[in-house]
């Protein structure tokens, strides 16, 4: 039984740390899939972060954090879209160039503002989203392994861990069942089909960037508001480019993406388990080891030694009418 | 780097000037009048903070010792950014294959210091070199035998140099006396490069004898690309894949010889740093040159003056940008960090913003003064 | 709207692209039911012309009338809403959708797709029995042979109701009898009632389907004519704006020792894909080999085994008696220096680096001679002499080495790089399509050129998608049809039929025999 809880322990840990790598892993789906390579996921989810705190400790509610972390992030997606759309500019330069902006930017004004060394003030109450409990958790939590599982694994988690579930078929169905998913997906293929179809590229390709934009700023407000009680500088210590890895991994697809989510998710909760541990036979592994296996197993499906990902035809090129 | 494609093959006809200096001068006034509105934001005046970064940056002989020793570093990354590029490689790991590169110097620093200075120091920056090298050489080879997109295996490669680097130096180097901070014993006093003579008053900076290496890497480079057939081939390889496979140039022999070469130069930030600064293996050595030497290489067109320049320019922000924060009450050091990622922004993403009508104005005025004479 | 007011009409339309002036005062009539061509060289302006009118670029002046209203087409919806489909060149698909898919896109009828598919499910059943456009909609694009590809974007114009259908040299990629059937098509599509309008450069198209055409010069309109009251000869004319020869004048081949012979000679993709299969093929000193064949059947790829750029997958090919293959020699370097040059098919792409200058494009692949070298250190001022006698033995303009080599204009490009290849004095030149794009001038300049080193002696392989160009070089012809060598003759026994029908895959023998079913021609 001890092995049970633990699993179900570790298991609910992974849900906590995959919730901000699906939405920013779904995030860059759409723009990658609309041709956009985007590494400036890291940069989005950082400044989402702080804007949610930072508006939630003003006003004291949580859900206006929300507001301020996804107008951020789609305020961060639209020069995305000016720069690599509009101007054509380098895809990975601006991404680049947004993450470094962005880690400058966020400890500059939490410093300026808050005068607590770059962090914003600890959230406290409604100005984060805390646990909810789901009906008949507790009376349930009684009730072997099932029971057990829902209160202690499905319930009592926040709000932003449920619409990140949501959030999977939810964007896999506009992906693939409708006419937005359509446009997007052929943009990404073959941009001169769409725009002899009569369809904008440029528009397109902003209206993808953004419901990136959107859903990474729910990624980073969780982070802060959700996950955290507050801003510290460089919160999203490379999840975005951990989503990024996970979304490689889940080829550019949205279930196998979650699945990537949820396994590097696991990798980590497992780290600090394994913390020192002596197991048998292996011995200690070290957590670096641990630490750098999803970016050892990113690199290894690139190879195609796992598998072979076959990202989106026409990304990181832009658009250029005469051809 | 997007080519400028000309369907009709008109060739741009712009004053060179325009080309590599007014340009990126109005990028970087850009970059700058975005930074001086963020100053304003948070509540202080941007020309006094302009001042106070000139002023730290050159205002005095230590700071321009350390604006060089700044500057030592964004041309090593600059450099290991550019070559890659020319051999059309974007190079996201110069962070990681200089921290790597550390790993080389301490090595030879720390176990072979019984050789007399000569032969240790020499040994140490090879050593550098190659371990920088080494952790190119993998994602190099990946994208060249196996298509692995190299931007990405390189983000990777920085992630894993730092659990590579954090396991050495916690668990393996570390030295015991050092308080638990993952760090290596000191180096032996000989193999400390030397620093700026006393008589230009920089000797208490940490510019050092790499400023002078990097400026010899500079001319090497020149000479390399531009006037060795192995230099032409790496430009084919980089300029058009297919014609080179037709004129028997390999494309995955240079790809590998480009990014193994940038590794290189990557790890020369080690030596500046180690060798010459903190006589020590230690975490975070890198500092996030790596990425700025991305906006160098695009500041300076990947050619080895524009790359000095720009580094120079970043060197300076760097040591202005810490001044900045010890002078101004609402300014913290990560000012710096956002004056570079605009730069960044506007040299390098939004680089067509302004460069498409800057070429219209001076190419109507060269067809009116054409048709006058 | 009036009944009998032309389908489309243009009115002195201007476009300029920087100082180039593309279309100058164009003014066309097109009347409804007819099936119109537009004729001219490349870059006449013809492409430019039709993009203006698809709404892919604006017009700089002038106006457009459909059905006899004057229409603001300022984008590709504002066309397809006028009634207006265009099938481009390259085709407007996206491989990884199906055809339904690919047919839906801009006009999916509604939020969510399930809807709409099944819908156009429907209507593409109509459209395909109407015009005999048979296509399997739920096949990937990415599966399907050109021809049906083609078919795909003719659907996809119909779907969005065009009743203007503008064809943009839809032939390229087709063997003579796909072309055949694809005319069937248009003819279908005029007695409906459609208006089609076909670009192209290729005059035995114009003559076979159209009913009047309209000639284009230098981006100029020359001629409006009705076909029945013109011929290919007069055409030609209009199109180069003086007579052509569509002849080269030589003497007949002397062809001596057998310098180059292939055999067996196979070649699989990385997809695993058989591109060559069992070439056999010998080069003569003094003789021009002519490939002919619809592009995509394994030309590219036979001129790249043979200029060393892949390596084959089985086969022999003996230069001057010594074996090559899984030779060290066997690379596109090496073959270079013991006396092969190759001029590829595609000079932007593998043939020049654009963004170098012509002086260091002249060591392109030579870059590691002696000549280019003093020791460790390329002799740029040696690239720069020698790029300059290139320039004025091959008469290239403007006559600046150190241009870069995206400031020429395609004749001049495709000089530089024949010049490259044929002054270091090669014994086996192997070229792909010699004159593609390439302006009347300097076509027979180039010709003239193969043909002179013919005549000292060296062997030659020519590979062209051209008819006329393979039959007007070339001594000996072979066709190649999905990757074989369907046969081969004597360049004096050629003629177009006959090759036609090789480059669909049937050999000379089998047309002798007699065709048990018609249908199995087209």
């Amino acid at each position: 039984m001890e092995i049970f809880e633990l699993t179900i322990l570790m298991l609910d840990a992974t849900f906590r740390v995959a919730t901000p790598l699906i939405l920013a892993a779904l995030a860059g789906m759409y723009s990658e899939r609309a041709g956009i390579v985007d590494i400036g996921l890291e940069g989005k989810m950082l400044g989402a972060a702080f804007a949610a705190a930072a508006v939630a400790t003003v006003t004291g509610s949580a859900w206006l954090g929300l507001l301020a972390g996804i107008a951020a992030s789609l305020a961060l997606s639209s020069l995305h879209a000016y720069a690599c759309v509009t101007h054509k500019g380098n895809q990975v330069v601006s991404g680049m160039a947004i993450n470094i902006v962005v880690a400058g930017l966020t400890p500059t004004l939490g410093f300026a503002w808050f005068k607590l060394g770059g962090r914003t003030p600890a959230l406290t109450g409604d100005e984060r989203f805390s646990g909810i409990t789901l009906p008949f958790a507790d009376a349930l939590s009684n009730v072997p392994i099932f029971g057990y599982i829902y209160a202690e694994l499905i319930s009592g988690h926040n709000i932003i861990v449920y619409m990140a579930a949501a959030a999977v078929p939810i964007f896999a169905y506009i992906l693939y069942r409708t006419r937005f998913g359509l446009r997007v997906r052929a943009v990404g293929e073959n941009p001169h089909a769409v725009d002899t179809a009569g369809i904008s590229v440029e528009i397109m390709r902003y209206k993808a960037l953004a419901v990136t934009g959107f859903l990474c700023g729910i990624a980073g407000s969780y982070l802060s508001t959700a996950h955290g009680a507050g801003f510290i500088r460089d919160m999203t210590a490379g999840k975005g480019y951990l989503a990024l890895a996970a979304l490689i991994f889940g080829k550019w697809k949205p279930v196998p993406t979650m699945f990537a989510c949820l396994l590097f998710a696991f990798t980590d909760a497992v780290q600090v388990r394994l913390q020192g541990v002596d197991l048998p036979i292996i011995g200690v592994i070290p957590v670096q080891f641990i630490q750098a296996l999803p970016y050892i197993l990113t690199v290894l499906l690139l190879a195609g030694f796992v598998g072979k990902a076959n990202p989106p035809k026409a990304i990181g090129e832009p658009y250029i009418k005469e051809k | 780097m997007s080519e400028t494609k000309s369907k009709f093959g008109a060739p741009s006809k712009v004053p060179a000037w325009v080309n590599l200096g007014l340009i990126p001068l109005i990028n970087l006034l850009a970059a700058f009048l975005i930074s001086g509105i963020v100053i304003l934001i948070v509540g202080d005046n941007p020309l006094k903070a302009l001042e106070v970064l000139i002023y730290g940056a050159f205002g005095y002989p230590e700071a321009i010792g350390y604006t060089l020793y700044y500057t030592t570093n964004f041309i090593f990354t600059g450099l290991a950014v550019a070559i890659a590029f020319h051999c059309g490689l974007f190079n996201i790991g110069a962070e990681g294959q200089a921290f790597i590169g550390g790993l080389g110097v301490g090595i030879a620093a720390l176990y072979f210091d019984f050789l007399p200075m000569w032969a240790v120091i020499p040994l140490a920056v090879m050593s550098g070199a190659i371990f920088g090298a080494g952790w190119a050489y993998v994602p190099a080879y990946l994208q060249a035998k196996r298509g692995s997109h190299i931007v990405i295996t390189t983000i990777m490669f920085n992630f894993i140099a730092f659990s590579v680097m954090n396991y050495l130096l916690v668990e393996v180097m570390i030295n015991p006396d050092a308080g638990g901070s993952p760090e290596t014993r000191e180096f032996a006093e000989h193999i400390w490069l030397a620093h700026a003579p006393d008589f230009t008053g920089m000797a208490d900076s940490p510019l050092n004898f790499s400023f002078i290496f990097a400026l010899l890497l500079s001319g090497a480079f020149y000479y390399f690309l531009w006037h060795t057939r192995w230099g032409y081939e790496i430009r084919v390889v980089g300029q058009n894949e297919t014609a080179a496979k037709y004129a028997g140039i390999s494309p995955s022999k240079n790809i590998i010889l480009a990014m193994v070469i940038s590794g290189g130069l990557a790890g020369f930030v080690a030596v500046n740093e180690l060798l010459g600064v903190h006589h020590r293996v230690l975490m975070d050595f890198t500092g996030g040159y790596g990425f700025v030497g991305i906006a160098v290489a695009l500041m300076g067109r990947n050619h080895p003056v524009g790359i000095f320049m720009a580094a120079l320019l970043f060197g300076a922000i760097y040591q202005g940008g810490t001044e900045l924060s010890f002078e101004m009450t609402s300014i913290n050091k990560e000012m710096v960090i956002v004056i570079q990622g605009l730069i960044i922004l506007f040299s390098g993403a939004l680089e067509n913003m302004f460069r498409p009508k800057i070429e219209n104005l001076f190419k109507k005025r060269q067809s009116l003064s054409q048709t006058e004479a | 709207m009036t009944t009998n007011a032309p389908a489309l009409e243009l009115r002195r339309v201007n476009k300029w692209f920087g100082a180039v002036h593309a279309n100058k005062d164009i003014s066309l009539s097109v009347g409804r039911g007819t099936i119109h061509g537009i004729i001219g060289e490349n870059g006449a302006g013809k492409s430019t012309l039709m993009s203006i009118v698809y709404g892919f670029y604006q017009a700089d002046e002038g106006e457009i009338f459909v059905n006899g209203n004057p229409c603001h087409i300022d984008n590709p919806q504002a066309s397809i809403k006028a009634g207006i489909g265009m099938v481009h060149q390259h085709f407007m698909l996206v491989d990884t959708f199906t055809v339904l898919e690919n047919i839906i896109l801009g006009v999916e009828g509604g939020n969510r797709l399930a809807g709409g598919i099944r819908k156009a499910r429907e209507e593409l059943q109509r459209l395909e029995r109407e015009y005999t456009l048979e296509v399997d909609v739920d096949a990937l694009v990415g599966d399907l042979p050109v021809g049906i590809r083609q078919r795909v974007e003719i659907l996809k114009a119909l779907y969005r109701g065009a009743e203007i259908l503008i064809l943009d040299e839809p032939t390229g990629v087709l063997t003579p009898q796909e072309a055949d059937h694809l005319f069937r098509i248009l003819n279908t599509l005029r007695d409906q009632g459609k208006t089609v309008i076909l670009i192209t450069h290729k005059l035995r198209e114009i003559m076979a389907i159209t009913d009047t055409v309209s000639v284009m010069r230098r981006g100029e309109m020359v001629a409006h004519v009705p076909t029945r009251d013109t011929d290919r000869e007069k055409l030609a004319e209009l199109m180069v704006g003086r007579s052509v020869l569509l002849r080269v004048e030589k003497e007949e081949a002397k062809p001596g020792a057998e310098l180059m012979t292939i055999e067996d000679l196979n070649f699989i993709d990385a997809d695993g894909v058989s591109r060559l299969k069992n070439i056999g093929i010998t080069l003569k000193a003094g003789e021009i080999l002519g490939i002919a064949g619809v592009s995509g059947n394994g030309q590219s790829e036979l001129l790249e085994v043979l200029g060393g750029v892949i390596p084959p997958t089985s086969g022999s090919i003996k230069y001057k008696g010594e074996e090559l293959v899984g030779s060290s020699k066997f690379n596109a370097r090496n073959l270079r220096k013991i006396g092969l040059g190759h001029v590829p098919e595609d000079r932007h792409k593998a043939g020049l680096i654009l963004s170098f200058s012509a002086n260091e494009n002249t060591a392109l692949g030579y870059h590691d001679l002696p000549m280019f070298n003093k020791g460790t250190t390329l002799d740029r001022a040696q690239m720069l002499s020698t790029c300059e006698a290139y320039i004025e033995k091959f008469d290239v303009r403007p006559p600046d080495a150190t241009l870069k080599a995206s400031g020429f204009s395609g004749g001049n490009q495709q000089k530089l790089v024949l010049a490259r290849e044929m002054e270091q004095d090669p014994d086996v030149l192997l070229v792909g399509q010699p004159t593609r794009g390439v302006d009347i001038g300097a076509i027979e300049f180039i010709h003239k050129q193969l043909i002179h080193m013919r005549d000292q002696g060296k062997a030659i392989l020519v590979v062209s998608v051209e008819i006329d160009e393979v039959m007007s070089l070339a001594d000996r012809i072979a066709v190649m049809f999905d990757g074989k060598i369907v046969g081969e003759l004597a360049a004096k026994d050629a003629t177009e039929q006959k090759l036609g029908l090789m480059m669909a895959g049937i050999s000379d023998q089998e047309q002798a025999a007699p065709i048990p079913d018609n249908e199995a021609l087209v």
